[in-house]
Formats: C-alpha cells, structure tokens, sequence
C-alpha cells in the first residue's frame, strides 16, 4: 500500500515538475508547481514528517505562489511584449542547470547509508518532538531566526519603497 | 506494516480522492446530459455583457505585493510558533520541561514575536502600508478676460435698467 503511494505521489511531482517546465504560460506553470509541492507534502507524510508536509502546502503551495503570481502579474509577460532569449542566455542557462544537477547527485551520492531507517521510527516528525527540540536544543538558532525575519522584512521594505512612489 | 501514522492520515487521502471524484462524477454527468450547441457569443468571454476590452492581465499595484511579502513573514513566524504552542498546552510536556523552561520560553517568544512587530511598526509607521491617498491641489487659474471687462459689462447693464 505505502509503496503504490509513493509511486502514486512521485509520478504526479515528476509529472507536475516536467508541466511547470514545458507550460507556455506562466500561470499555469505555477499551479502545476502547486500540484508539485502537494506531491512532494505526502512525500513528507510518508516519511512521518507530518509537521513539515503541512507546513509544505500552507507555506509553500499558499503563500509563496501567491508571490510568484504576484511577480509574474507585476512583470507583464505578453506574448507580444516578451523578447526572444539570446542563444548566449540559453546557452549559460543550460550550462548552469547542468552543474547545479552535477552538484546535487554529488551530494546525494554520499547519503546511501540508510538513513530512512532513523527517520521512520518514533516521533521524530511529529509537532510536539519539533517543539521539544526548537525549544531546548535549538533556541539560539530559533531567535536569530527572528532577526532575519526582521531583516527580510525591512529589505522587502526598501525594495518596494522605490515602486511605491509613482504608483 | 502499515505505521499507524499513515492510516491516520489515510483518512485525510479518503478525503481528497473523494473530493477528485465527486468534481469528476458531477462534470461528467453535466457533461453528458447537456446538449453540447456552442457559438460565438457562448464561447467569448462574459463581462457584464460587454464585449471585452483590453487584457485580463494588468500591472497589479507593487502595495499589493508588499503585503503579500508581510503576511508570508507573519505566516512563518506563526508556523514557528504552532509547536511552542502545542506543547505549552499540554499540561504534561510542561511538567517534565520544569518552571524554568516555562519562562525562558515564554520570555524567547516574546522576544521573537517583539523583533517581527518592531519591522511591522517601522512598516506602518513609515508608511508604506497605507494606500495613496488621492491629494487633490488647489489649482490657482489666470483668468484671460481681465476683471475691469465684467466691471464694464456690469456698469451697461445697470444702465439700461
């Protein structure tokens, strides 16, 4: 059953990934994305991170499409207003996508110690173990989060400043 | 050897098949039993009975955006909170935590809370939250008939009564 599932949830993150890539329009592009990142949620559960799959859908499919709509609204992409790449662009597109995919089987390739196992058993995923751990091993880190929340705030601040006046 | 955390949510997978179904079900059978006449003014887009003018995909407001960028900071700041909460409400985490962990944890929590308000207010406070308002100026106009003609204009007419 867990392994139909997971062939189940991985064609549609594989299939809504390649849609997102191969969709003309960039709004379709994003809800294929959204169709991604739900994949990628039961992934989580499956993995018994049950904290991070919602946290997956509200933060991620919720909130940041919206952003990447917003941005997507905002640059006006008509397909008459819309140049043509430069081959050089693509070219240095297709080079730098293949050195990140380089990059990530190189990573990947020193995790094949069975590390599943581990995440599997107990109560490692659920929200009250997180909280445990945020709030004892982890508060430092935690704190500091709220400073760079605090930056990103006054940087998405100033950026928008320099719109907001001839609006 | 199905963990019981996935029958669990099983339920929640029942859920969601189920919803994808009764689209499909309701659709099909619209799809079905309608009869399928389509033309111009059927397929063309409504608005109000208008013809459409211009394109549906305009320059959205930066402002807009700007909040947007706020509320996904506030939303993962909240997410960062949930597991403090779940574990503040139960009375027996809290007890095996002891009192000093009530406090140092209340006290990191404001504190977090504090820094995001701090960027809130400098927002607010700056106004960059608040709309454009429209600022009407009093236009001063140069009038090109001199005043001394409606003087004259008025002294004729004063006459002839």
């Amino acid at each position: 059953m867990e392994q139909i599932i997971f062939i189940i949830l991985s064609v549609l993150a594989v299939v809504g990934a390649l849609a997102v890539i191969f969709s003309s329009n960039a709004v379709y592009s994003v809800l294929f994305l959204v169709l991604t990142f739900f994949a990628i949620a039961g992934h989580f559960i499956l993995l018994n991170a049950q904290f991070l799959a919602i946290v997956n859908i509200i933060v991620y499919a919720g909130a940041i499409m919206v952003l990447f709509l917003f941005v997507i609204m905002l640059l006006n992409l008509n397909k008459d207003s819309e140049a043509p790449t430069p081959a050089l662009a693509r070219i240095a597109g297709a080079i730098a996508a293949g050195l990140l995919m380089v990059t990530i089987v190189g990573a990947f390739k020193g995790l094949s110690q069975g590390s599943d196992v581990a995440l599997r058993g107990g109560e490692i995923g659920t929200v009250s173990r997180l909280g445990q751990v945020l709030f004892s091993d982890f508060l430092l880190p935690f704190e500091i989060s709220s400073v760079l929340f605090l930056s990103a705030m006054i940087g998405a601040v100033m950026l928008g400043k320099k719109n907001l006046k001839d609006s | 050897m199905t963990p019981e955390y996935l029958s669990r949510f099983g339920g929640i997978l029942i859920f969601i098949l189920g919803g994808i179904a009764f689209v499909l079900l309701v659709v099909g059978i619209a799809r079905m039993i309608r009869p399928n006449r389509p033309d111009e003014n059927k397929l063309s887009p409504y608005e109000c009975g208008e013809d459409p003018v211009g394109n549906v995909w305009t320059n959205f407001n930066v402002r807009f955006y700007l909040v947007a960028l706020l509320f996904l900071l506030f939303e993962v700041e909240l997410v960062l909170l949930f597991p403090w909460a779940v574990l503040f409400s139960d009375a027996e985490s809290l007890a095996t935590f002891g009192t000093s962990w009530i406090w140092i944890s209340i006290t990191e929590i404001t504190l977090f809370l504090g820094m995001l308000i701090a960027g809130l207010a400098y927002a607010w406070r700056k106004g960059y939250l608040a709309w454009v308002k429209p600022d009407p100026k009093p236009e001063t106009i140069e009038p090109v008939v001199p005043g001394a003609l409606y003087e004259e204009i008025n002294r004729q007419y004063e006459r002839k009564k």
